[in-house]
């Protein structure tokens, strides 16, 4: 077995395994714990949970207007590599097909040079994502290790995959085998370290603004 | 053919003009990616060359690669390199057999102690003392091994030698291994495919001729000339696959019309092989240009890749059951974890109301 082989097997399925247990350990330890019965009656005129929690998810995509200015950079760069990530994940062709063998299910892709050039502008926002952590004293001082080995995770993939199209570095099967070894990497730190905001962000925006709308915010 | 001829001698009685050898040397030059001035060095050399003794090995094979490097359209300067060379021994292609061929590979050994090359097609069975293929009652290993001990060089023809190839393929029954994880101590140049180009072959052995030494070899052992680069990127297709331009099936639009053969399985962008290039049948097509993806036969285990027409981008691991079983097991202890902070909270409730009443 070489490494290619061991990549697209038994690295990958460890990999599932791994982000199977851990998301589904991390969404039921959260769902599961013992919550506080709210006795309160809701304040007059409140939505429901279900329209304010989706109030306040909508109402969060872009910050408020009296944080616009400090948190320009975060929003807009943070958008560019979410988007950039979402466009080389679900419309590069091999990662389509990557999918397919997975769930059997295939949508059209995009041209290949598209996603080369989405992958450049995702490394370079990701590279500016760090500057910018460890250029702002606040960001810098509330960082720890999860923050950096999530955005290197991130990153790996990001980087691999651009190397491998390239054809820089190593031989083309290597490069291959290394970006499937980062995918393998970034499943099982997934559950376990910031990435899991994939599936917790909008269940906690949407958990506080029931909460909130509850007690009679306006959102 | 005298013994005492050389090939220059030889080819001229056959009637092979000067002119013709000197740009064969130049085409082979081209071929192995030689500097200009080398044409010069391989037309002076191979004029000078002697008969290379040869002795060739068919172990566990098909016969498939002895097909594709003597089956030729019309008689080249190749196959008149290939019937310079003394094939002192081969199954398939000497005229005598039983006790009378085993004879004359070991009288050539003995003739051309140290000199002559062992060809080799075929993989080597190594499981229950290697009995799943003799010859003349000897073992393929036992027969390796004795006449690779004296050669000057061993060349493994085709994936079984190379790679361990079809036998070698999951079961893997009879413990089938490549000729290199056996011959250790002596140069072994691979020169893989199912079965490989003709010119990969006859280029090698008129390179060991010219220059009297190996060619230059990737990891694998396999001449950078030919397996320098992947199919990939010589493929004429390529420009479809940067465009997104691919068949989906074999008998869809994107089929008909030449797109990239990539998602119906092609292995062209991790096999390292000349089939872009040189092509098979005199240069008239290959596998891709004839609308079938690439196997990746040049390539170790490529029969063991997940299969033929499955994307390359695919994962051989599967969200199998095992996922499931792995999720099922996540949320029975993320709700073991739940229960415990609930009891934990609970006795903290009861601790602070038991202090309440106390106090």
């Amino acid at each position: 077995m070489d490494l290619l082989d061991f990549a697209r097997g038994p690295a990958l399925q460890i990999g599932l395994y791994v982000f199977a247990f851990g998301v589904a350990f991390r969404l039921a330890s959260l769902l599961l714990l013992p919550r506080l019965k709210d006795l309160s009656a809701a304040r007059k005129g409140a939505p429901g949970a279900v329209v304010a929690s989706g109030r306040e998810i909508i109402r969060r995509m872009w910050p408020q207007s009296v944080y616009a200015e400090a948190t320009r950079f975060t929003t807009i760069n943070g958008y560019i590599f979410h988007l950039g990530l979402a466009i080389i994940v679900f419309l590069g062709t091999p990662h389509i097909l990557f999918l397919k063998g997975l769930i059997g299910v295939s949508w059209p892709g995009l041209p290949t040079n598209i996603i080369n050039g989405v992958a450049v502008i995702t490394f370079l926002s990701l590279i500016a994502a760090l500057v910018h952590r460890l250029q702002s004293p606040v960001l810098k001082a509330i960082s720890t290790a999860n923050d950096y080995i999530t955005w290197l995770v991130t990153m790996l993939p990001v980087a691999t995959g651009l190397l491998a199209i390239s054809h820089l570095g190593w031989r083309y099967e290597t490069l291959l085998a290394v970006h499937i070894l980062s995918i393998a990497v970034f499943l099982i730190w997934f559950p376990f370290g910031k990435l899991m905001h994939a599936f917790l962000i909008f269940l906690s925006r949407g958990t506080t603004g029931a909460h909130l709308a509850h007690r009679g915010a306006q959102l | 053919m005298r013994e005492d001829k050389t090939l220059a001698q030889a080819l001229e009685s056959r009637g092979v003009s000067r002119r013709a050898f000197l740009k064969y040397a130049s085409y082979v030059a081209t071929l192995m990616a030689l500097p200009p001035s080398a044409s010069r060095v391989i037309a002076e050399e191979l004029a000078k060359a002697r008969r290379q003794s040869v002795i060739w090995l068919s172990f566990q094979e098909c016969t498939g690669c002895t097909e594709s490097i003597t089956r030729s359209m019309s008689p080249t300067l190749e196959d008149l390199i290939f019937d310079f060379i003394s094939l002192d021994y081969h199954h398939t292609l000497q005229a005598v057999s039983g006790a009378a061929a085993e004879h004359a590979r070991t009288e050539a050994m003995k003739a051309n102690k140290g000199k002559y090359i062992v060809v080799v097609d075929g993989s080597v069975p190594l499981k229950d003392g290697g009995v799943y293929s003799t010859i003349a009652g000897i073992t393929n290993l036992d027969m390796l091994k004795e006449t690779a001990k004296d050669a000057f060089a061993v060349v493994s023809v085709g994936t079984c030698a190379a790679f361990g190839g079809i036998p070698h393929a999951n079961p893997n029954p009879t413990g089938a291994v490549a000729i290199s994880e056996i011959i250790t101590d002596k140069p072994v140049v691979n020169i893989p495919g199912c079965p490989p180009i003709p010119e990969a072959m006859t280029g090698t052995l008129a390179y060991l001729l010219s220059f009297g030494k190996l060619p230059e070899l990737d990891a694998k052992g396999r001449p950078l000339a030919f397996f320098g680069e992947t199919i990939h990127d010589r493929c004429y297709r390529r420009p479809f696959y940067e465009r997104g331009m691919f068949a989906n099936s074999f008998d869809d639009e994107g089929a008909r019309k030449g797109w990239c053969l990539y998602k119906v399985g092609c292995k062209g962008p991790i096999a390292y092989n000349a089939c872009a290039t040189l092509k098979w049948n005199g240069g008239a097509s290959f596998p891709i240009q004839s609308g079938h993806g690439c196997l990746g036969c040049s390539e170790p285990g490529f029969w063991d890749k997940g299969g033929f027409y499955e994307p390359l981008a695919a994962a051989t691991a599967k969200l199998d059951i095992g996922v499931g079983a792995a999720a099922v097991a996540g949320v029975a202890a993320g709700a073991a974890a739940a229960e415990l902070m609930r009891r934990k909270k609970s006795a903290a409730v009861d601790a602070a109301n038991s202090k309440k009443k106390d106090g």
